[in-house]
């Protein structure tokens, strides 16, 4: 079956299986591979991906639900060469570490800043319980998180 | 020169990744596709332990889509078994399967969807056997033998003893002794005893292990994998395959993190054999709940006794430990060794008698996890310390500094005398937590320290290349999982060679490219891969000033590298111009090559280790009476790292050190029922989330320089890990008097603990 969507501010149409999900739709069909696949059961956040600015898990999200919708993932979260805050915050603060959790960080932190500009520590963490990340200990996430909002003031 | 402030060493400079990292760029195995590439699916045993009758695959086999369906019975063709330490794990089980989850039957096929319907084809007739599911089923008389017979050895160094003990499940015994315990402990004032629990916890790196298997025309093999150790992985393959080591490539993209899970050969084998089978590239690409069937810590019960004189003066330490090492052995025999060596933690023991043993059992195979072996030990022994220094009514804090070895003193007979001043770290992280200072009543503080040894005898090489236009190549097998070593890797070439960090590159491990490097893991890459690549950069260095002084005439002495020039009295060279004297044209590069290979020594492991790693954690908790559950609220952890190289990387790897420790002290355990893993997938088992680490969390450095690394840096990453359980449970005992011996602390197990406590006089 075919759907329109808007990938990273791109229209498209996609010849997909009803069944498809969107992870791999973004993953295999369009070669957008910065939404990872991990735990398969929407815990990890890993596979997170923005559909009409909500943070969605891809690995359990059927694409056809996407069909007339726009999808941001982590390849268009920058504009063109300038990054967005957030990607410049996560570098900058060392919330980076193997990478795997960073595009679902990076998105779910995008999707809360648009619901709440000014969050406080205690918002971040509630936001983030459906991003796991093993390697970082978290607190420069969060930090990362909170400069990006300051930033943007 | 040594002289000269440093530019880029200790500075903490953003990762040289993070860019592709935050882009999405960043290529991880089961980003990559090759032509012609086929996805594996793997049929694994319902059972725990179960003969393996017959497998059929016909039906599999001629399914369209399908280029490959094997078991264990097609395997002739090639040595089916692997393990560093014994070769006992065949790639598909061979007439029984020893855990449930064990690979049996592998598919491969046009697509993932074709394997696994494939999967559905493929017909097994299975003799379920009784199982040995635990450390005292596997240890009793008559118990289920997992392995019948004796496996060959592996390819381990320090392995070259094994003892197992035949017609039991122990695969390997490890003793230690010194002075005479028994005597010391029945003249000791005051001895503690006890028996600790360790569970068996899964890395949950979130990438589980993928690889991507390719043979060429002439018989080689290459591999995408999502390995720690590419060369490790050679050696097994080459010898399965009775293939020359130089015809095997292994080729490691990033890793999503690692923690151990990821060393020594782990799906790599399955993968090729069925690359072969199918003629054809093979995608193999676990998921979560297959990571937790392919490797876990080793659990662990020890019984330790602590002798200690009236005036805390430690005496003796006595430690039996078993470790449950699964159903395979990869390279538990080496946790259990290599744990129980340091069981005494940083102290200064006269008396000691310490005996392990690694005991098979019909579980998910155990292995390497961050800490490799010592946590299970710490646990007991720093927990038996605040017991002990209740009984000697003495200060946890002021104990152990009374026992702490000393910097330059003899840790055993022939290893590396302590290289770091463990009392720095006590005392800062006493001050920092507030020890001397009166909490809140609602509030318990509790500190652990630790002592680890890294891998010996060790080998790792790098080669530095200068290339024509100034900027800089490193080549080095350390495998970036997320610990930075790739920064740290370039801040050092960048330091020695006077280049900025963006002239250097870090290339990726590639066993056809990169020199070879026993292993990322021990803590071991800054120290040991770091100084060769220092020694590299050195090597091109000096080349560098030998040309331009014998070309203008001058001594090496009066040349200088600044800034990516060459620097002589007169005049200035940019590193291109150098390079253009030297060669007569635009191209050519001065190669540099840095060895660090210290060889067997006398020492109890057989090699003296490259640097001890030490650390201390203090953690202040609070806990609900109601329900048990405690929460860590600050917790500060001080690592002697001898040069933080880079700062804000190593504070990163030591705050996800502490918060990962924080999930097999609250959170985690597999547990098992019926010989069925009852919580293999995120949704049952429960790893830190953002809301469950510290409210504050403080990771600091004692920076001496008298490590053996570059620049005087040791090893860091595990040592903020293994003091998080017994800094977390003697701050619960020092709030609350209970004192809990089986990780993890539920909220169940303190609930039960504080509702049998005596009422308080």
């Amino acid at each position: 079956m075919k759907i329109r969507v808007i990938v990273n501010g791109r229209a498209r149409e996609l010849e997909i299986d009803a069944h498809a999900l969107l992870l791999d739709v973004l993953r295999d069909g369009l070669d957008l591979k910065g939404a990872k696949r991990s735990c398969d059961m929407q815990v990890c956040g890993a596979c997170t991906v923005l559909v009409d600015g909500l943070a969605v898990s891809a690995c359990t999200y059927l694409a056809l639900e996407a069909d007339g919708r726009s999808v941001l993932t982590v390849e268009g979260l920058a504009d063109g060469e300038s990054l967005h805050p957030l990607q410049r915050a996560f570098i900058d603060a060392g919330a980076v570490q193997c990478g795997f959790c960073t595009s679902g960080m990076l998105l779910t932190a995008r999707a809360m800043l648009a619901e709440n500009a000014k969050p406080t520590r205690a918002d971040v963490l509630h936001y983030l319980r459906g991003s796991l990340c093993r390697c970082t200990g978290y607190r420069k996430i969060v930090d990362a998180v909170l400069a990006a909002a300051e930033n943007a003031r | 020169m040594s002289a000269r402030p440093l530019r880029v060493v200790g500075q903490p400079v953003p990762r040289v990744d993070a860019l592709e990292k935050v882009t999405g760029r960043a290529r991880y195995v089961t980003d990559l596709t090759v032509s012609g590439m086929a996805h594996a699916k793997v049929l694994r045993s319902p059972y725990a332990h179960a003969r393996v009758r017959r497998v059929d695959v016909t039906r599999a086999r001629v399914l369209p889509g399908v280029f490959a369906a094997i078991a264990g019975a097609d395997l002739t063709w090639c040595d089916p078994y692997y393990g560093p330490a014994y070769r006992d794990r065949p790639v598909l089980a061979i007439d029984v399967a020893r855990y449930e989850g064990e690979p049996v039957a592998a598919v491969a096929a046009v697509d993932e969807a074709t394997a696994e319907a494939a999967l559905e084809l493929i017909d097994v007739d299975y003799e379920p056997l009784a199982p040995a599911m635990t450390l005292e089923e596997a240890l009793a008389p008559g118990a289920p033998l997992v392995h019948t017979g004796q496996p060959p050895a592996g390819h381990f160094a320090d392995l070259a003893t094994l003892r197992p003990q035949p017609g039991t499940n122990v695969c390997h015994q490890f003793h230690f002794a010194r002075g005479d315990t028994a005597a010391a402990l029945s003249g000791a004032d005051v001895v503690v005893e006890d028996a600790y629990r360790f569970p068996s916890v899964q890395h949950v790196a979130l990438e589980p292990h993928a690889v991507l298997a390719a043979w060429d025309e002439t018989g080689g093999l290459t591999l995408w994998a999502s390995t720690q150790n590419p060369y490790s992985v050679r050696v097994e393959l080459a010898k399965m395959f009775d293939v020359p080591l130089a015809r095997i490539r292994v080729v490691v993209p990033h890793l999503g993190g690692g923690f151990g899970s990821k060393t020594y050969a782990k799906l790599e084998p399955l993968a090729a054999t069925l690359a072969r089978a199918a003629g054809r590239p093979v995608r193999l690409a676990a998921s979560i709940p297959e990571a937790f069937q392919t490797v876990r810590r080793c659990a662990s019960r020890v019984n330790v006794r602590v002798g200690f004189r009236r005036d805390g003066t430690l005496v003796a330490v006595e430690c039996a430990a078993d470790y449950d090492v699964g159903a395979y052995a990869d390279i538990g025999p080496r946790v259990v060794q290599k744990g129980t060596y340091t069981a005494t933690g940083p102290y200064r023991v006269p008396h000691v008698r310490l005996e392990s043993r690694a005991v098979y059992t019909n579980t998910t195979p155990g292995g390497a996890f961050r800490g490799f072996g010592v946590p299970q030990l710490a646990w007991a022994l720093e927990s038996l310390f605040d017991v002990a220094a209740d009984r000697l009514s003495r200060d946890p804090v002021d104990l152990r500094r009374q026992n702490f070895l000393a910097h330059g003193e003899e840790f055993a007979p022939g290893d590396t005398p302590i290289d770091g001043k463990l009392e720095e770290s006590l005392g800062r992280a006493a001050e920092a937590i507030g020890w001397n200072r009166t909490g809140a009543a609602d509030r318990g503080r509790g500190i652990a320290a630790m002592l680890k040894a890294s891998v010996a005898p060790t080998v790792s090489e790098a080669i530095v290349r200068l290339h024509a236009d100034g900027s800089v190549s490193v080549l080095a097998s350390a495998v970036e999982m997320g610990q930075g070593t790739r920064t740290v890797l370039a801040q050092i070439a960048a330091e020695v060679l006077s280049v900025s960090l963006d002239r250097v590159t870090v290339v990726q491990p590639d066993t056809a490219v990169t020199p070879y490097d026993q292993t990322t893991s021990s803590s071991r890459s800054t120290a040991m891969t770091g100084r060769a690549v220092q020694i590299a950069a050195e090597d091109v260095r000096e080349q560098l000033l030998a040309v331009v002084a014998q070309r203008l005439g001058l001594a090496t002495r009066d040349l200088a590298l600044a800034d990516g020039v060459v620097v002589a009295p007169s005049r200035r060279l940019t590193y291109a111009e150098a390079l253009a004297l030297r060669f007569g044209m635009s191209g050519g590069e001065l190669i540099g090559r840095g060895v660090i290979a210290p060889g067997r020594t006398a020492a109890p492991l057989g090699g003296s280790t490259p640097f001890w790693e030490m650390a201390v954690g203090a953690a202040e908790v609070s806990v609900d009476e109601e329900t048990g559950a405690v929460r860590v609220e600050r917790y500060v952890s001080v690592a002697d790292v001898g040069r933080a190289i880079n700062p804000l990387t190593l504070e990163g790897q030591d705050e996800g050190g502490v918060v990962q420790g924080l999930g097999h002290t609250l959170l985690e355990e597999m547990l098992y029922a019926d010989g069925h893993l009852l919580n293999g997938t995120l949704l049952v088992y429960r790893v830190p989330r953002a809301d469950d680490a510290p409210s504050e969390l403080e990771c600091r450095f004692v920076e001496n320089a008298d490590g053996s690394g570059p620049f005087g840096a040791k090893g860091a990453g595990e040592g903020s890990l293994i003091p998080v359980s017994p800094a977390v449970a003697n701050a619960l005992a020092r709030l609350t008097g209970v004192r809990l011996r089986d990780l993890p602390l539920t909220p169940e197990r303190v609930w039960r603990a504080l509702r049998a406590r005596p009422p308080r006089a």
